[in-house]
């Protein structure tokens, strides 16, 4: 009973990386020298393998990401595993977890074994799938969760809305103790957030946009800190944006309730202000982007480790959808292919943040919240790692983009670091 | 992709624009007390008026500014048209361009659509109110109006009264007025006004309506139920008839008052009060179309050569 991570069989890699910067920060590794990957695991004998120049390159434990929106089944045009996974690829990700806000939605046993079938025919990188706490999220009925985490579900979530009735919640909670699988949530007051469609605040009040008020977030987090605590439950937040919650989260850790949470590089790097343009495909998402003082609390929280990792909420919308007004379109932006890059750039390249902090965070960090496996450059490990070049600069966008989606929150943004190649569950999945 | 100048927000637009645009409808206004009461400034230009939400005054005034200034004036409304039939903003906008519109008028009812219209058109876009976001024409209509009621803008104090947070009126014209100078209170129910307005709008806030009395205009806001989806914003219509409804009763000789209809009598503004000649009500519907035309002349001139003195002379001669 563990999670299972399903990827396409294929050729293990074989190849020795010559002279790069290795660095793996929880294995403590940091030496420029030659890496090598036998038969798709890490070290042995060079002789006779591919030789690829590493110099000025960076290899490090590939990274993580257990929030990602593969829309797989239903909106197969939009993105599907193929194309979902070397999305991730492309960004030096190297296993993902997908949420169960589908159409129809996954809660049931049948659902899972259809997705993990199709991933081990078109997952270029190892896909776990998360299911659903309630049937149809609808926010009722507990969701078959023992056999689900038997089959190998990664986790439990209703994500893309929250589970709005408290005993519900607490059911589910209690029912943890059985089907051991942790929860990764969606937190937001419905009846708070309304129909607003952006950050509640001076800049919602001059664009006249529906505001989404801080406080929806924190109180469901409060809600779920106290009945995790109450129920002995784990719980991991997802994507949180505004100041007051990395408050709940902390008051949670400090209490000792079992909590993890996460951060995307949109609510790490943009702010209400960029919503200005109200352009949709690049500005609107659920939570909103906050203010500016949100920011700066989400990446202090995220160096103190209060925020665990980041997590993308990888979320692909067809451009019909993204073009229409602000109001009507729908929430989320894609993620996987920017990711790292953003995020060297303005957090790393800045001074903000050391190299080694972000590839915790995105890596070994982000594996943990869901109990995925953590990559390692340690001798002996599965392959599992990005080749980056750290100063090459690209446009976003400009190439085009591996997702079928292009409603990326850092389009046209120059940035610099990118992933030159992908080597995940011991195959190369991503080379530039 | 417009090529052309839009108005989308009015922010856009500097002091010295609006005062190029209201001047300019001074000159139009003077066309409107000739006999003839039509020139040919935008003859072989093509205007197209897509209104995918209710609209009495906004919707004749621009299609009579148009045939005033001799454009060809297309009526596009929600009902009757593909729209019907599911049809996308942005389908409907890229087949009307197709038709080589100079300028597109659009009202609808979510904020950005303005802004993604613009997108798909080489036709100049002027946002005829599209949700909560802006409705710039009304506020330069309503400086036009106070301009001409007061001599300057400049130092002017105008109270917004009622529902601010459903309300694009309030807000272009905050913005318009505290470009041009003018100091803006919002005085509204606390459910009703926008969280940090102070700071995003630069205006004064208060809940307690006897803050009217330091304005030079009182400004009384239509209480939008279309907006406010499941209601309750306030307890009842009678109680904010009762605490914040303007009527003769609350307001010192002298002060001005002024709505952008439609109005519900009894509500945010008294019966007798709204027939009252001396509210500017009916001059705001009248300005509007004056207005209107100059600031279709405005975007369709693309060079300053356009707007001199004697272009302009030129323009409004018959």
């Amino acid at each position: 009973m563990s999670a299972r991570l399903v990827q396409r069989p294929g050729p293990a890699a074989s190849l020795v990386i010559r002279g790069a910067r290795i660095l793996d920060p929880i294995a403590g590794i940091d030496r420029v020298g030659d890496l090598v990957v036998r038969d798709g695991v890490i070290g042995g004998d060079p002789a006779g393998l591919e030789e690829v120049d590493g110099t000025g390159l960076l290899v490090v434990p590939g990274f993580v990401d257990p929030h990602v929106h593969l829309r797989t089944p239903g909106r197969e045009d939009t993105e599907d595993l193929a194309s979902g996974s070397l999305s991730g690829a492309a960004g030096g990700f190297v296993a993902i977890a997908a949420m169960p806000n589908t159409q129809p939605p996954v809660d049931d046993a049948q659902d899972l074994v259809r997705l993990l079938e199709l991933a081990e025919r078109d997952a270029v990188i190892p896909v776990g799938f998360i299911a659903a706490i309630t049937k149809g999220q609808e926010g009722s009925q507990l969701t078959e969760a023992a056999e689900l985490a038997e089959l190998g579900a990664v986790a439990l979530s209703d994500d893309g809305r929250p589970v709005s009735d408290a005993a519900v919640f607490r059911r589910a909670l209690q029912y943890q103790r059985l089907a051991g699988l942790p929860f990764t949530l969606h937190e937001e007051d419905m009846h708070l957030s309304g129909d607003g469609c952006m950050h509640e605040g001076p800049v919602s009040a001059r664009l006249g946009v529906g505001g989404i008020p801080a406080v929806s977030e924190a109180i469901a987090v409060g809600r779920d800190v106290l009945l995790a605590h109450y129920e002995g439950a784990r719980i991991h937040i997802c994507h949180v944006s505004a100041k007051e919650t990395i408050e709940e989260v902390r008051r949670g850790k400090a209490m000792g309730v079992r909590i993890t949470a996460e951060v995307s590089p949109h609510h790490l790097l943009l702010i209400d202000e960029d919503c200005e343009n109200l352009d949709a495909a690049t500005r609107k998402m659920n939570p909103p982007l906050r203010g500016r003082a949100d920011r700066e609390a989400l990446i202090e929280a995220l160096i103190d480790g209060t925020l665990d990792c980041v997590a993308t909420d990888h979320a692909p919308h067809g451009a019909s959808e993204k073009e229409l007004p602000f109001e009507e379109a729908p929430f989320g932006v894609t993620g996987l292919e920017t990711a790292f890059a953003a995020l060297h750039t303005h957090l790393v390249r800045t001074g903000r943040m050391p190299l080694e902090l972000l590839i915790r965070r995105m890596s070994g960090d982000a594996a943990r919240v869901l109990d995925m496996p953590e990559p390692t450059l340690a001798d002996g490990a599965t392959a599992n790692l990005a080749v980056i070049d750290p100063d090459a600069v690209w446009r976003v966008g400009a190439d085009g983009f591996r997702s079928k989606s292009s409603n990326s929150a850092f389009l046209g943004d120059e940035l610099t670091g990118r992933v030159t190649m992908t080597i995940a569950g011991g195959q190369i999945a991503w080379r530039t | 992709m417009s090529s052309r100048r839009s108005l989308i927000a009015i922010g856009d637009l500097t002091r010295d624009e609006i005062t190029r645009m209201l001047d300019l409808a001074e000159r139009f206004s003077e066309v409107m007390r000739r006999d003839i009461k039509k020139v040919p400034t935008l003859r072989g230009r093509t205007v197209i008026n897509m209104f995918f939400e209710a609209s009495t005054r906004t919707a004749t005034s621009f299609e009579l500014a148009g045939k005033r200034m001799s454009a060809d004036v297309v009526n596009v409304k929600g009902s009757g048209s593909s729209v019907e039939k599911g049809e996308t903003l942005k389908d409907t906008v890229l087949t009307l361009n197709a038709y080589q519109p100079d300028i597109l008028v659009i009202r609808h009812k979510a904020a950005g659509a303005c802004a993604a219209a613009a997108r798909y058109t080489t036709a100049a876009v002027i946002n005829a109110g599209d949700g909560k976001h802006e409705h710039p024409t009304q506020a330069l209509l309503d400086l036009y109006t106070l301009r001409r009621a007061t001599g300057a803008l400049e130092g002017l104090h105008v109270a917004f009264v009622g529902d601010v947070l459903h309300s694009r009126v309030a807000r272009s014209g905050a913005i318009a007025l505290a470009t041009m100078g003018a100091r803006v209170t919002f005085v509204s129910p606390p459910t009703l006004l926008p969280r940090d307005a102070a700071e995003g709008l630069g205006v004064e806030v208060s809940t307690d309506i006897r803050d009217i009395a330091d304005a030079d205009v009182v400004y009384a806001l239509r209480m939008q139920h279309e907006r406010m989806g499941k209601g309750g914003f306030v307890p009842s219509l009678r109680e904010y008839a009762t605490q914040y409804g303007i009527g003769h009763h609350r307001l010192r000789p002298g002060q001005l008052v002024m709505h952008a209809g439609p109005m519900n009598r009894g509500v945010e503004i008294t019966d007798d009060l709204a027939d009252d000649p001396t509210a500017l009500i009916t001059t705001q519907v009248e300005s509007g179309m004056v207005v209107r035309m100059a600031v279709m002349y405005d975007l369709l001139t693309e060079s300053s050569a356009q707007r001199t003195p004697e272009a302009v002379a030129e323009a409004v001669a018959a």
